[in-house]
């Protein structure tokens, strides 16, 4: 479904992104692991041209993006931010329908579409619709950008760390019913994170990248049994090195 | 003060007319032009230094300035347009400013937001970046509104009627009623349409569409009467009236309303004034048909339009070649010589005079370098200061320009020892002033002069005939005791002029 073909990125003489190869298969979800600077979300907008390649090609079901409209692109590709960036000057409902009303949609199938994905995303229609995202609480938000994302039916979405700002209550309870939409829906995504936990429990593969470059791509399985390096070692033992320490810390406290 | 209240409705609706029309123009300039900046950035510096750069013209300059500019392109140089340009310019920078600046800082993270959701840059325009920016280009806006409305007080001297001829025509006359009805009327005015712009930016932002609804059609209303009000003289079969032209100061005052009525009068034509133009504003104004008859003085013109820098000798001659002058050069005709001077001179306190034997202005050359010396906003730029300065060999210790109103306060409160009077001034006696004696002649004739132009010479025979009848019948005690009741006792021109023309026709 998503093809990247040595893919660079280069801004000035720093290289974001050097030579990037992978393929996301339909109905996958891909999730985009590493660092802060390790080329994660600027890979991912060169997905859907927010940001464009300095060398290399991305095909979205066989057709080369260089060669759509951007705009028209991004309509067939859902994307979900990080910072959600909500409209505040318009409603929820108006947020989540503002791709179909750039597709022409008729009124009524864009107000049964939003009342559907906030039943979908577990919101309220009738209490949220038409409400001002100022309103919401951050977990709100954050489902409220994932409905605005599904909005138009995409096949194939982007989502950059859209749950990384939350609290880890909140954050679990989103990636649950994350997991069950897409089940729900088939739909193909590439999931950018740099929580390990998170990576392991919505990924169907996990792509590891440092300074710009693939370093290993394959199921958790895969990752967790043969990693590719120490570094790749590191970063998947980063969830059991922090469980041993709040066993440490309970076992230090009940010893004494 | 209900004097003053009549004239409101014209003074208010005129004023009306230049804010609105100007607003609209500034905002349908600076709109796209901030857009366009925020679109391509290189044009940012440019486009904003040129608006600031207009924005530090004062706003009198910019407005007088407008006259000549119209007239080298044989534009309508006085009145409407030179204002309305004025203005128009004037309000650009608040709202262009304020566009650039509300668009610019829309958060980057909706703009890609924007992007993301797949729309194309107009919609991104349209949708996110022009409702985000809202409230601060409306705050532009309201800039805006205040300050054209404040400054349309100033398109008087460029002949464009306003509020303004509250202000400009009471500072002259003493008349602070006429001052305040001017000043609490733009206020006022400049309220009301700052709240109806806050109102419709409140309604956009609530999404509250009755609440727009109500100020856009108040909005709209304004304008449809100001385009109305403005287009209705051209599809009027009414004759235009017989224009009459006044500089800024009382005896222009009086005397443009007596030639108004005289007119009236005598032809039962329709007349009306044009007040408070400036010194050669008025005379542009003549020769472009804007008026058709002011009153000039006769060194005045050999000075300034003649660009004569030596004094012409006795009155008979310099009014011979000033007639020839306009005549020729101009197509305009002296009509009447009202029988007074008007001549520029140097005054001090009596007081004074006497104590130090001062008749002549010789006797104040020896202390010259002792004395200060106050005048108006012309008088030390005038050939005539240059001739009394070289034919004397005058020199002094301080030059104040100030307003001619306030120079008779100056030297009476000890401010300055000598100031440019002028001779009919009715506040030389008011102020116990004497006028020094010009004994070699360094002073320029200064006859008033009725002057009318190439129109009203060809189409207005009876007209013409009327003001003919005026020749000799104002003498300079008259002219002074007119000037010394509107100045000192308070009275007003119009009541003044009837009073003369009443008594004048009364005598056989």
């Amino acid at each position: 479904m998503i093809e990247l073909q040595h893919l660079t990125k280069q801004y000035g003489d720093q290289v974001a992104v050097r030579d990037l190869s992978l393929e996301v298969g339909d109905g996958e979800l891909l999730v985009l692991l590493g660092g802060s600077g390790c080329g994660k979300t600027t890979t991912l907008k060169m997905i859907n041209r927010l940001v464009e390649p300095s060398a290399g090609v991305v095909r979205v079901g066989g057709d080369d993006v260089s060669q759509l409209a951007p705009h028209e692109l991004r309509r067939r590709v859902g994307y979900a931010f990080q910072q959600v960036g909500l409209f505040p000057h318009m409603t929820v409902g108006d947020n989540i329908g503002i791709t179909p009303t750039l597709l022409g949609w008729s009124p009524d199938a864009i107000r049964r579409r939003v009342d559907e994905l906030l039943t979908l995303v577990e919101l309220d229609p009738d209490t949220i619709r038409d409400r001002d995202p100022a309103q919401l609480s951050g977990g709100q938000q954050q489902r409220v950008g994932v409905a605005r994302a599904l909005a138009a039916k995409p096949r194939v979405m982007l989502l950059d760390e859209p749950f990384g700002a939350l609290d880890p209550l909140t954050r679990g309870r989103l990636q649950d019913s994350f997991i069950r939409i897409r089940r729900d829906l088939g739909v193909t995504a590439v999931f950018v994170t740099h929580d390990m936990v998170e990576a392991l429990r919505l990924g169907d593969r996990i792509a590891v990248l440092d300074k710009g470059r693939l370093v290993q791509i394959g199921t958790p399985r895969t990752l967790m049994r043969e990693p590719a390096d120490d570094s790749v070692r590191q970063l998947l033992d980063t969830p059991r090195r922090e469980a041993r320490l709040v066993d440490d810390l309970l076992s230090d406290g009940t010893g004494t | 003060m209900a004097e003053q209240l009549a004239l409101l409705p014209e003074y208010l609706s005129a004023h009306v007319q230049l804010t609105l029309l100007a607003l609209l123009c500034s905002a349908a300039l600076s709109l796209p032009l901030g857009i366009a900046v925020t679109r391509v950035r290189w044009l940012e510096q440019p486009v904003l230094g040129l608006a600031a750069v207009i924005q530090t013209i004062p706003s009198l300059a910019l407005l007088a300035v407008m006259v000549p500019l119209l007239a080298s392109m044989r534009l309508q140089s006085i009145g409407f347009l030179p204002a309305f340009i004025g203005l128009t310019l004037y309000g650009v920078l608040p709202i262009l400013r304020n566009t650039v600046t509300g668009i610019a800082g829309v958060d980057p993270a909706l703009r890609e937001a924007a992007r993301g959701v797949g729309m194309t840059s107009r919609q991104q325009l349209w949708r996110v970046e022009l409702p985000l920016a809202l409230p601060v280009i409306v705050a532009g806006l309201r800039t805006a509104t205040v300050w054209t409305v404040g400054i349309a007080t100033l398109s008087t001297p460029v002949g464009a009627t306003s509020l303004g001829n509250y202000i400009f025509s009471g500072l002259q006359t003493r008349n602070y009623a006429a001052v305040l009805v001017g000043c609490l009327a733009s206020a006022g005015l400049a309220m009301v349409l700052d709240g109806l712009v806050r109102t419709v930016e409140v309604g956009l932002r609530t999404r509250r569409r009755r609440l727009v609804g109500a100020a856009a059609t108040v909005t709209a209303g304004l304008y449809l009467y100001t385009v109305v009000t403005l287009a209705a003289p051209l599809f009027s079969d009414a004759a235009r009236p017989v224009m009459v032209g006044a500089k800024g100061f009382t005896e222009q005052y009086i005397l443009a309303s007596l030639l108004d009525q005289w007119v009236e009068r005598e032809t039962g034509r329709p007349a009306a004034q044009m007040q408070s133009l400036g010194s050669t504003v008025a005379f542009d104004a003549l020769a472009a048909g804007d008026i058709d008859i002011y009153v000039d003085y006769s060194g005045t013109l050999w000075a300034h339009l003649m660009g004569r820098t030596t004094v012409g000798g006795d009155r008979a001659t310099v009014l011979a070649e000033v007639r020839a002058f306009l005549a020729e050069q101009h197509g305009i005709e002296v009509v009447a010589t009202l029988g007074f001077e008007n001549a520029y001179a140097v005054a001090a306190r009596t007081a004074d005079a006497e104590t130090m034997g001062w008749t002549r202005i010789s006797d104040l050359v020896p202390l010259g370098p002792t004395l200060s010396m106050g005048g108006d906003f012309e008088f030390f730029s005038r050939p005539e200061w240059t001739s009394i300065r070289d034919t004397y060999g005058l020199t002094l210790s301080n030059q104040r320009t100030m307003d001619a109103a306030l120079m008779y306060e100056a030297i009476a409160e000890g401010a300055v020892d000598l100031i440019s009077a002028y001779t009919t001034d009715g506040r030389i006696s008011a102020y116990d002033l004497r006028v020094l004696e010009d004994d070699r002649g360094a002073i320029p004739p200064y006859d008033a002069v009725v002057l009318v132009g190439a129109r009203l010479v060809r189409d207005w025979p009876d007209v013409l005939a009327a003001l003919r009848q005026l020749d000799g019948a104002i003498d300079a005690e008259t002219m002074r005791t007119m000037n010394l009741q509107v100045d000192v006792e308070g009275a007003d021109p119009t009541t003044v002029a009837t009073a003369f023309i009443d008594n004048w026709t009364a005598t056989p």
